[in-house]
C-alpha cells in the first residue's frame, strides 16, 4: 500500500481514509501513515497528509499557511462551490474569522456556562435515573445516554424549540459527510439536504429563538454592533451544526470507553473529581472528530517536504492522538494519563469554540451515572456509523450493575 | 511568557518603537487588532502597550512607547533601559477594543493612541472595507508611522498636527452621523472626551473607543520564587521564576487538564481560594480578573508570597 518514491523522498498511499474498512477501523492506517513519514502523498485524492503529532499540532496552529477559507474538507472552495453558504468560523480566516469567533467566545466561555451547571446536573440525574427505572440494567446507551442528554440539554441552551429536534443528527451527519469525497456516504445524505438545511436555517433566526439561549445572545451581540444581522443567524447555524453529533459521538465514546474498561470505571468512581480529565482522555482515545483538511497559502516545507500552493492538507487528528512519539501506551485508554494537549478539539484559532460546553455535558452525565452505576460492559457487539469526518456510532449495548 | 527584545527604534520624537520574539524563535500566540499586552517590568509594575505589527507574522510583536515625562517611570525604563537582547515578562495578549463589522470605519488618532488602530486600517484593507483616518498630534515630527501610513494609503489618511492645523476639527468630521460607519478613537482624554461629545447624536454602539487606565493594581509582580498550596490534597510546592505554576503544581501530583498552554483556551481554569493571582492570560474578563478567584495556571503566577488553590 505504502510505495516509497525515490524522486520526492515523499511517500505516496493510495489508501482511501474514506472507504468503509478504515473508518470503521481506522487505526491500521493511521498506524500506517505516521510510519511512512512526517508527510504523506495520498495519490487517490491528490491531497498530503499529515498523521503524527508534531506536524498536526503545528500545522493546527499556524493559520497564516494553512487557511481554512478554502474550506477544511476536500473541496477547495477556490475551484468548487460550497454545498452551503460557508461556515463564518470553521471555513473563514482572520480577518473575517474574528468577529464571529470572539462574539462565540465570549458566550461559550466558562465563566458564562456556570449558569447551565445546576440544570444540567439535575437533567443528568432525572436521565439516568428515567433509563435504570424504564430499561433496567441492559440498553442501548448510544439511545439512551449518549444521545439523548445532549439533545436535550443543549437545544435547551442555544433556545430552540422542541419540534424537530430529530432532525438535529441527520443535518449534523450530512455537513460531516460533506467534508469528505462525493462518496456513498454524501450520496447517502443528498435526498435531505434541501429539508435539513431549510428546517435548520428556520431555527436560526431571531423569532425561533429563546429569550435567554446562546441563539439570543449571538442577536444581541449583533444588535450591539459585534456581528452584522447577516452573520448572527450563520453563527447560530454553526452551534447547531457543531455542537450537537460531536458530543453524542464524544459521550458515547466515553460510554464505550468504560464499559470496555470496567478499572478506569471503578478509578472514575473513587475519583469522582476526575470526571473532567476523563472525557479529554476518551476524546484523544477515540477522536470523535477524525480529520479535518486545510490548504496551503503559500508555497512550504513541512519536514523537508515542499508542499505547493493550494495544495490541500489533510490533517488525521485521531492518528495523532494516538502518536506513540508523544503518548505513551497510546492506544490505551488511561485515566491515570494526562491527555492535555490532545488535538481531538483541534489548536489554534479554529480550536473547538464549545469545548467548555462538551466537557460541562461529559462532566454531569458521568458524575451522574458514576454516582448510580457500580460496573458497566457490553452486551452485545458495538455498531459504527460511517461518517466521512466523526467517529460515529450507531448502537452500544449495555450491562450495568447498580451501585451498593 | 518571557520574549526577548529584537529591534528597539526611534519611530518620531519621544517614541521608540519594540519588536519583541521568543528567546527560542517560537510562534507568538495569536491577536486580533486592538490587542495589547502587558509589560512587565524589573520593579514588578505593568505597563500595556497596544500590538502594532502584522499578525501574519507570528513570530513577532510591535509595540510603540512614547515617553511620558510625568508618567510614573514605566515609559522612561523602556526609553532609557531596555536595549535589544533584553528579556521582558509578557502578559496577555488581550483584546478590549475590537474590530467590529461596518460599512465604513472612522479611525481617529491622537498622538501614541494611532497604534491600536495601525492593524486595524490593514484588516480594513483587507476586507475592502472603505475606511479614513484622522490623525492629530502636537507636530508632525512627535507623529510615530504618519509618513508610513500616508505613504501606503493615500487619501484616506488626514495627518493633521496641533501646530499646522490647530485642534482636529471634529465638529466637521462627526457633525451628521453616517449610518453603517463605525467611529474609532484612541488617544488622551480630552479627545475622547471631545469625540464623545461629537458623537452624541450618533446611534448607539458607532463609537468604540481605547481607554488605558492606570493599573489599579499597587501590589507588584513577584521575581521571587512563591509557594502554592493545594488545599484539597495538603500539598504545597514552591514556584521559582522559571517554571510555570501549572508545571509546578503538575510535578505535585495536581491533575490539570490543560490544552494550549498560552491563556488563551480556558481549558486549565483553575478556582482560587487565597492570595492573589497575577493574571496574564486573554481569556478572563476584568471583573473575573478582578474577583481573584480562579486563575489560568498555564501562564498566570502570583503577586502574593502563596496562592491558595482548589486541587
Amino acid at each position: 500500500m505504502l510505495e516509497p518514491t525515490t524522486a520526492a523522498a515523499l511517500p505516496t498511499s493510495d489508501a482511501d481514509p474514506f472507504a468503509p474498512e478504515h473508518l470503521r477501523n481506522p487505526e491500521p492506517l493511521h498506524r500506517a501513515l505516521r510510519e511512512a513519514g512526517p508527510v504523506v502523498r495520498l495519490s487517490r485524492y491528490h491531497v498530503h497528509a499529515l498523521a503524527r503529532y508534531e506536524e498536526v499540532h503545528a500545522a493546527l496552529g499556524d493559520w497564516q499557511t494553512f487557511q481554512s477559507g478554502a474550506g477544511v474538507g476536500l473541496a477547495n472552495f477556490h475551484h468548487e462551490k460550497p454545498w452551503r453558504q460557508p461556515s463564518l468560523l470553521l471555513e473563514a480566516d482572520p480577518p473575517h474569522h474574528d468577529a464571529p469567533r470572539r462574539v462565540l467566545r465570549e458566550i461559550l466561555a466558562p465563566s458564562a456556562l456556570r449558569r447551565l451547571r445546576e440544570t444540567w446536573q439535575a437533567v443528568a440525574e432525572d436521565l439516568v435515573d428515567t433509563v435504570l427505572a424504564e430499561q433496567g440494567t441492559e440498553f442501548d446507551a448510544f439511545d439512551a445516554l449518549a444521545s439523548a442528554f445532549p439533545l436535550r440539554v443543549f437545544p435547551d441552551a442555544v433556545g430552540i424549540g422542541p419540534d424537530g429536534r430529530d432532525n438535529l443528527l441527520p443535518y449534523g451527519n450530512m455537513a460531516f459527510n460533506a467534508f469528505g469525497p462525493r462518496n456513498d456516504l454524501v450520496a447517502a445524505d443528498a435526498g435531505r439536504v434541501a429539508e435539513l438545511s431549510g428546517w435548520v436555517n428556520t431555527r436560526c433566526a431571531r423569532e425561533a429563538l429563546g429569550e435567554d439561549g446562546f441563539g439570543a445572545r449571538i442577536w444581541a451581540a449583533a444588535d450591539r454592533g459585534e456581528l452584522t444581522h447577516e452573520q448572527a443567524p450563520l453563527v447560530v447555524r454553526s452551534l447547531l451544526t457543531a455542537g450537537v453529533d460531536t458530543t453524542v459521538h464524544g459521550l458515547a465514546a466515553t460510554l464505550y470507553a468504560f464499559a470496555t474498561h470496567p478499572d478506569q470505571w471503578q478509578r472514575l468512581r473513587e475519583r469522582p473529581e476526575s470526571a473532567r480529565v476523563v472525557f479529554d482522555e476518551a476524546v484523544r482515545w477515540q477522536s470523535p472528530v477524525q480529520t479535518f483538511f486545510r490548504t496551503a497559502t503559500t508555497d512550504v516545507t513541512i519536514a523537508g517536504v515542499r508542499i505547493s500552493e493550494g495544495t490541500k492538507i489533510l490533517m488525521f487528528l485521531g492518528a495523532a492522538n494516538r502518536d506513540p512519539d508523544r503518548w505513551t501506551d497510546p492506544d490505551r485508554f488511561d485515566l491515570g494519563r494526562d491527555p492535555s494537549g490532545h488535538v481531538g478539539f483541534g489548536m489554534g484559532i479554529h480550536q473547538c469554540v464549545g469545548q467548555h460546553v462538551a466537557r460541562l455535558e461529559a462532566e454531569t452525565l458521568m458524575t451522574a451515572l458514576a454516582r448510580r452505576v457500580g460496573h458497566i460492559e457490553l452486551a452485545g457487539e458495538p455498531r459504527r456509523h460511517l461518517n466521512n469526518t466523526l467517529r460515529s456510532w450507531a448502537s452500544l449495548p449495555i450491562r450495568i450493575r447498580r451501585a451498593a | 511568557m518571557t520574549l526577548e527584545i529584537r529591534a528597539k527604534d526611534t519611530v518620531a520624537e519621544g517614541v521608540v518603537s519594540l519588536t519583541l520574539a521568543h528567546p527560542a524563535g517560537a510562534r507568538l500566540p495569536d491577536w486580533t487588532p486592538g490587542s495589547h499586552i502587558d509589560l512587565v517590568l524589573p520593579d514588578g509594575m505593568t505597563r500595556q502597550y497596544s500590538l502594532c505589527g502584522d499578525r501574519w507574522d507570528a513570530y513577532t510583536y510591535r509595540i510603540a512607547v512614547l515617553r511620558e515625562p510625568a508618567g510614573r517611570g514605566g515609559s522612561a525604563y523602556v526609553h532609557e533601559r531596555l536595549e535589544p537582547g533584553d528579556r521582558v515578562g509578557i502578559g496577555g495578549p488581550r483584546n478590549h477594543f475590537p474590530l467590529v463589522p461596518a460599512g465604513r470605519y472612522l479611525f481617529i488618532a491622537g498622538g501614541i493612541g494611532v497604534t491600536p488602530l495601525l492593524p486595524m486600517m490593514h484588516q480594513a484593507e483587507l476586507m475592502g472595507v472603505d475606511w479614513q483616518l484622522l490623525y492629530g498630534g502636537r507636530t508632525r515630527a512627535s507623529m510615530a508611522f504618519h509618513a508610513e501610513l500616508t505613504g501606503f494609503y493615500g487619501d484616506r489618511v488626514h495627518v493633521r498636527p496641533e501646530d499646522e492645523h490647530g485642534l482636529l476639527d471634529l465638529h466637521t468630521w462627526l457633525e451628521r452621523p453616517v449610518p453603517g460607519t463605525t467611529v474609532y478613537c484612541c488617544g488622551p482624554g480630552p479627545l475622547l472626551a471631545a469625540v464623545e461629545d461629537a458623537c452624541a447624536a450618533w446611534p448607539p454602539h458607532s463609537l468604540r473607543t481605547e481607554r488605558f487606565t492606570a493599573a489599579a493594581r499597587t501590589d507588584p509582580v513577584r521575581s521571587a520564587p512563591f509557594e502554592v498550596e493545594l488545599r484539597r490534597s495538603g500539598r504545597t510546592v514552591a514556584v521559582t521564576p522559571d517554571v510555570s505554576v501549572l508545571d509546578a503544581i503538575r510535578l505535585a501530583g495536581a491533575d490539570v487538564l490543560s490544552s494550549c498552554e498560552q491563556g488563551t483556551c480556558g481549558t486549565c481554569l483553575t478556582p482560587v481560594l487565597g492570595g492573589t493571582p497575577e493574571h496574564r492570560d486573554s481569556v478572563l474578563a476584568d471583573h473575573e480578573r478582578e474577583a481573584d478567584d480562579c486563575m489560568l495556571p498555564c501562564v498566570s503566577r502570583s503577586r502574593s508570597d502563596r496562592l491558595v488553590l482548589d486541587l
